[in-house]
């Protein structure tokens, strides 16, 4: 296990000078996550609030080689990408050991890049996806997206007369990559950045495709303080609204259990995107909501246990 | 070492397999549609005998199979993919990012109709749609030219004056499908042409890492067009150089158009592809009777040739230009309102007139084309076009 | 920097340096700032793998400052810092 010590000796892939948010959650997920490639790294990047306050040219904080393609195509231009790297490594014009980790945000994951990410992922190629969800379309001003949380006030899922907000269930996509079958599939907040890093490492070590969904929160889009982006993100893991586990060749291991499970409402009231959840007449959507996070909270509960006990007979 | 020109009998599809077997790239993104599919079957048979060693990149769409080869390409590596019709038309928005990005990308077009309604036979409609997207093309009439052009895309994609992505296009199934025979460039000959893949840039240098593909606003998005616009006047240039060099390997002659029985002719045909073969059969038929008929087939569109055009057509008297494809702007084709517009300067014009033919497939038979002479021959006389748009083919 | 002619410029858009986003100041855009009191602090470094903007200073495992040309002044530092009543605190600017 390495300590923050030992971390912050590893050289900064992400320099400052960037223009995304202050208090924004997606630099935060990438200085964690690719501090665990220890070694060369390429990164793909979909469009979205990370991609364009990154490159704002001629300016740069990449400090590794980058690629930005499209939206909808980061998991293909790294399929891409890779190919390269087992051509020329094979016609030997290329020696050394290189890492491939993709971020993209929820739209561009959950949604537009689907597909792409689905290919990707069934194809094995040896990268890293990383979904950095911050729950919307926040690039183009915090449109819902099927990362969107049941009951979140977006501007295309306004709250208004006849509206609560989203009405839809979120998209379990951590669930359904792994679903692909693939090495390593795991979900991740930077709240608990040694969990995170342990979790970079199996997924880059992984020897062929994996998945990391990262919580990533964003003060603008879920209308927060900036300062409590990571309180936020451990509220989130605390009310099993975002459960941490992995799926290790099939087998599903939760990776932080809470002692005590919170109320989701104590995620929920920390947003202002909530806020009108909270006003009378809305008890019903709120216990829904509680109850899908139970359900799905319980289902990985029974996942685990199905693996441990295939563990047994193995 | 001592390598036999092949003279093969191949369909086009396999004749451009096997060009792209003799390039060998780095990287292939493979995904089916007809009539191109067999271009990834014959090259995944390659692959899977050690025939050739590029890693295949087996997508789940023409969306990705573009992307993975802009990825591909911008890693350094040589990459190309094959598609068609719908599969151009998805790959669309990457196509831009190719040439955007300045990759040297080389891709076979087998040209098809674009739905609706869903046809999988030969039109021009998947091509002319992608004019604006910063590729060069190239289009060919046979089999043997789309494998010249093929090998020739490469070097012209490449050339350090260029680095533009280039399309090499034929015609569905009367091309793509048909049995012909041709002569293959020995192996060692074209991969010695081609010579090794040299990147300007690519992402596996971590001393210098570099950017690709950042937001660029309005303070330098006009500057890099800019560049991009010369890369295409420079490729007009690299093009005949390119031609010229290959003609040392395979005795073949390339230019911008092929010029058939032109010289003194007063009723020319324009025509893309296939139908450039059976126009020569007409022109070589009425000439025997002692008609000044000729043809001039264009080659390449992208860039797009005018002055050179102009100074070809100068000598007709009356000049159909005949679109394989609609544009529905009611003023007729892409290749009518391009040429038409290129004489705009000239001090001397000839008559220039449209036929849309051959959409979705029907066939462009030699009554046909024999048609369109003796239209021009009334307007010779006349002295003016009858008509400036006319559906060749269509029943009514 | 100065804007390069057409023909000067890289092509394809590339940008073939790194990380020199550091010549943007993005500590302009800051309200509120972290101040650090050396003397409070343990070092444990909370403060610096939670910062969104790669803004506080390490060397040999120590925190050792923040870098006001980019710290935008978000307040994760102070608040996650254990000890914040000694180490870190965020002021007007
Ligand atoms: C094909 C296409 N459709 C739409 C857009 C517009 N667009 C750019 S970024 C973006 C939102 C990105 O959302 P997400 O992936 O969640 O990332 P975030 O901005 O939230 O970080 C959208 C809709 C686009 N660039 N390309
Ligand atoms: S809008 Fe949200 S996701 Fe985008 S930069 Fe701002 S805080 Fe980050
Ligand atoms: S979080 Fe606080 S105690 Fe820890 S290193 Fe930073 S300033 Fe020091
Ligand atoms: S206030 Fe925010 S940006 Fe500044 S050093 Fe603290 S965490 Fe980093
Ligand atoms: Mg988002």
């Amino acid at each position: 296990m390495a300590s923050l010590k030992e971390l912050s000796a590893i050289p900064e892939v992400l320099a400052p000078g960037h223009r995304l948010c202050a208090g924004c959650g997606a630099p935060i997920v990438v200085r964690q996550i690719t501090r665990a490639a220890q070694g060369p790294l390429v990164v793909t990047n979909a469009t979205g609030c990370l991609e364009v306050s990154t490159t704002v040219y001629p300016y740069t904080s990449w400090n590794t080689p980058w690629i930005h393609n499209a939206f909808e195509n980061a998991a293909a231009t790294a399929s891409g990408v890779e190919a390269a790297y087992q051509a020329l490594k094979r016609r030997g014009k290329l020696d050394k050991d290189v890492k491939f980790v993709v971020f993209g945000g929820d739209g561009g994951t959950y949604d537009i890049g689907f597909q792409s990410l689905s290919g990707a992922m069934e194809r094995n190629h040896n990268l890293v996806y990383v979904c950095y969800d911050n729950g919307a379309y926040m690039n183009t001003g915090i449109q819902r997206s099927s990362a969107t949380p049941k009951g979140a006030d977006t501007t295309t899922s306004p709250v208004g007369k006849l509206s609560y907000g989203k009405r839809e269930n979120r998209k379990d996509l951590t669930l359904i990559m792994a679903a692909h079958n693939i090495p390593y599939a795991a979900q991740v907040s930077p709240a608990h950045w040694n969990d995170l890093y342990q979790k970079a490492e199996k997924a880059f070590a992984a020897g062929g495709a994996a998945f990391i969904n990262a919580l990533a929160p964003c003060p603008r889009g879920w209308r927060h303080d900036s300062k409590d982006t990571i309180a936020i993100c451990r509220l989130a893991v605390d009310t099993c609204f975002w459960p941490l586990y992995e799926v290790v060749e099939g087998k599903t291991r939760v990776t932080y259990k809470p002692r005590e499970k919170k109320p989701v409402t104590e995620f929920l009231k920390a947003q202002g995107r909530f806020r009108h959840l909270f006003q009378p007449g809305n008890e019903a959507i709120l216990e829904e909501i509680q109850k899908e996070v139970d359900r799905r909270w319980e289902e990985l509960l029974a996942l685990e246990e199905i693996s441990n006990r295939q563990g047994e007979t193995a | 070492m001592a390598s036999e020109k092949k003279q093969v009998a191949m369909t086009g599809n396999e004749a451009v397999a096997n060009a792209i077997r003799q390039i060998n790239p780095d990287v292939m993104a493979a995904y089916p549609i007809t009539p191109q599919t067999d271009i990834v079957q014959f090259y995944s048979t390659f692959a899977a005998n050690g025939l050739v060693d590029t890693q295949m990149v087996t997508v789940e769409s023409e969306h990705s199979a573009m992307s993975a080869t802009v990825g591909a390409s911008a890693a350094g590596s040589r990459a190309m993919t094959a598609t068609s019709s719908q599969g151009l038309a998805l790959m669309h928005e990457i196509l831009h990012i190719a040439s955007g990005f300045r990759l040297p990308i080389a891709m076979p077009v087998v040209n098809r109709a674009v739905s609706a309604p869903i046809n999988i036979h030969c039109d021009h409609s998947d091509t002319m749609a992608a004019l604006t997207t910063g590729w060069i093309q190239l289009y060919g009439e046979s089999a043997q030219e789309a494998y010249d052009n093929m090998i020739q895309a490469v070097k012209i994609a490449e050339d350090p004056r260029v680095r533009l992505p280039v399309m090499v296009c034929y015609d569905g199934f009367i091309t793509s499908h048909a049995v012909e025979n041709l002569v293959l460039v020995p192996d060692d000959a074209v991969k010695a042409f081609v010579g090794e893949y040299k990147s300007e840039y690519g992402l596996f240098d971590f001393e210098k890492p570099i950017t690709f593909g950042p937001l660029v606003l309005p303070d330098y998005f006009s500057e890099l067009k800019a560049q991009q616009s010369d890369a295409m006047l420079a490729a007009k240039e690299v093009i005949l150089e390119v031609a010229e060099e290959y003609e040392k390997i395979s005795g073949r002659k390339y230019g911008y158009f092929e010029a058939y029985k032109l010289d003194d002719a007063e009723r020319v045909i324009v025509v893309l592809s296939s139908a450039a073969g059976t126009t020569k059969a007409v022109v070589d038929e009425l000439r025997a009777a002692g008609e000044k008929v000729g043809l001039l087939k264009p080659r390449v569109l992208r860039p797009f040739p005018a002055e050179e055009l102009v100074k070809a057509l100068s000598g007709a008297k009356v000049v159909a230009v005949m679109d394989r494809a609609e544009t529905f702007s009611t003023q007729g084709g892409q290749l009518f309102a391009e040429i038409r517009s290129a004489f705009y300067e000239a001090s001397k014009k000839p008559l220039i007139k449209n036929y849309i033919f051959g959409l979705g497939g029907r066939d462009t038979t030699t009554s046909d084309i024999r048609k369109v002479y003796e239209e021009l021959k009334k307007d010779q006389e006349r002295g003016s076009v009858d008509r400036k748009v006319t559906h060749l083919d269509v029943r009514v | 920097m100065t804007m390069k002619g057409y023909k000067d410029l890289p092509e394809g858009g590339v940008i073939p340096e790194k990380g020199n986003s550091v010549l943007y100041k993005t500590g302009e855009w800051r309200s509120m700032r972290p101040v650090w009191h050396s003397e409070g602090c343990v070092h444990c470094l909370m403060c610096w793998v939670f910062c969104p903007d790669s803004s506080i200073k390490v060397e040999d495992g120590k925190m050792v400052g923040i870098d006001y040309d980019h710290c935008k002044g978000c307040g994760i530092c102070a608040r996650e810092c254990p000890r914040k009543e000694k180490a870190l605190q965020m002021v007007k600017e």
